[in-house]
């Protein structure tokens, strides 16, 4: 069965959605994700989504989801390199994803990271 | 309708042509809805005289019931070619329509001489009054497509004009809103703001609203919608150009603006957009 990997970078873990989503996949990432952070005490994630060009409402959800369930444990999630389209139809469907950080490209997300992890330590 | 009715209707325009071109634009000329202003009297005369001429050959098809049948096609191309220019000339409808339909009068003339009979008048009548009426309307009709058109490639061009996104600085973009925010343009901005954040990579874009006139609840619900996505995108947003007025109007309207950065000026905005862009980029720029 085919899974989104999640790739380990120091204190934080990069989830990089190259395939298009669909809900299964979404709930299997949601599952490993949380695993992975509690397995190796990740303090932020990264997710990239700057291939995924069609996004619905659970997607949406999903995002925001992973990004609560992440601050439960104890990480920061920032979303980064989404797409002009993929915004436009989040914010049509009412998901403006509150709470959730987002950056521009991976470069900014993990500078965002660094300051909020570094902020959290002062 | 049997080819029968209409018969008189025929004949006549076979027989008196010539008088009912010239009593047609002798009464086109003395009419009030003339425009020697927009159009030459030459002109006028040609546009009767080819009208007269494709409608014989129609009319001898003898189908009247509607217009679509292949007999009516060239008449039909005709008025439609005379409503475009007409209208692009700046001719009103009802002065459009009326070229048609003043044809009636020197036609009812001619069938009143021609035929006794009151009753068979009334047929001939009812036969060329459906089908000038149908042409007039079929003019009206083309006279507004004609306007459509235009107004249409107008309100195109207004779009892209009205929504440039400028760049102040790297890292930070200017959208300078003019004019009132429909659902369409919020849509062309928002799809323009976030087209140049992924160019540019910026990481502030200011909206500035001093050229919009009013704000009420869905200006105020568009412009956040934009803050949404461009905030999703990864990019703040600080909205500028709050007139007095329109801080009252926010305020009134009960518009929660508390989660974007406001300021009264674009020079206060783009101040507070410099100094974020340093602490983002500690390297300077």
């Amino acid at each position: 069965m085919e899974k989104i990997p999640i790739l380990r970078m120091g204190k934080f873990l990069l989830v990089t959605i190259q395939v298009d989503m669909h809900d299964r996949l979404a709930l299997r990432l949601q599952e490993d994700l949380t695993e992975r952070i509690v397995a190796v005490r990740a303090r932020g994630v990264l997710m990239d989504i700057s291939s995924l060009e069609v996004v619905d409402s659970f997607i949406g959800r999903m995002i925001s989801n992973i990004a609560a369930m992440a601050s439960v444990l104890d990480a920061q999630t920032v979303v980064v390199g989404m797409q002009p389209a993929v915004a436009i139809t989040l914010v049509e469907l009412g998901l403006s994803l509150e709470g959730v950080r987002t950056a521009l490209n991976v470069e900014r997300g993990m500078a965002l990271l660094n300051e909020l992890v570094a902020a959290e330590l002062r | 309708m049997p080819s029968a009715a209409g018969q008189t209707v025929r004949t006549v325009l076979v027989k008196y042509e010539k008088e009912v071109l010239a009593e047609w634009i002798r009464l086109q000329l003395a009419a009030t809805t003339l425009r020697g202003d927009l159009m030459k009297e030459n002109e006028l005369r040609e546009q009767s005289r080819d009208l007269l001429s494709l409608l014989r050959p129609a009319l001898e098809s003898g189908r009247f019931e509607s217009l679509e049948s292949s007999d009516w096609t060239q008449v039909k191309e005709f008025l439609a070619g005379v409503s475009r220019t007409r209208g692009q000339q700046g001719f009103a409808p009802t002065e459009t329509a009326t070229f048609v339909l003043s044809l009636k009068q020197p036609i009812f003339d001619r069938l009143r001489n021609e035929i006794k009979d009151a009753q068979a008048l009334a047929d001939e009548l009812w036969v060329a009054t459906v089908v000038l009426d149908r042409l007039a309307l079929f003019t009206t009709e083309q006279f507004l497509k004609t306007r459509e058109t235009v107004i249409q490639s107008q309100q195109r061009e207004l779009l892209e004009l009205s929504t440039p996104v400028v760049e102040l600085w790297e890292s930070i973009l200017a959208l300078p809103l003019i004019g009132t925010l429909d659902s369409e343009r919020t849509q062309v901005v928002m799809e323009s703001l976030l087209q140049k954040i992924v160019e540019t990579g910026a990481a502030i874009a200011i909206i500035d609203i001093t050229g919009v006139p009013t704000v009420d609840t869905l200006v105020a619900q568009h412009l956040l919608k934009t803050v949404a996505a461009a905030r999703l995108m990864g990019a703040d947003c600080i909205i500028s150009g709050i007139r007095p007025q329109i801080a009252q109007t926010i305020v009134h309207l009960g518009v929660d603006l508390s989660e974007v950065t406001t300021k009264a000026s674009l020079a206060d905005a783009f101040m507070i957009a410099m100094r974020r862009v340093q602490a983002k980029l500690p390297t300077g720029t």
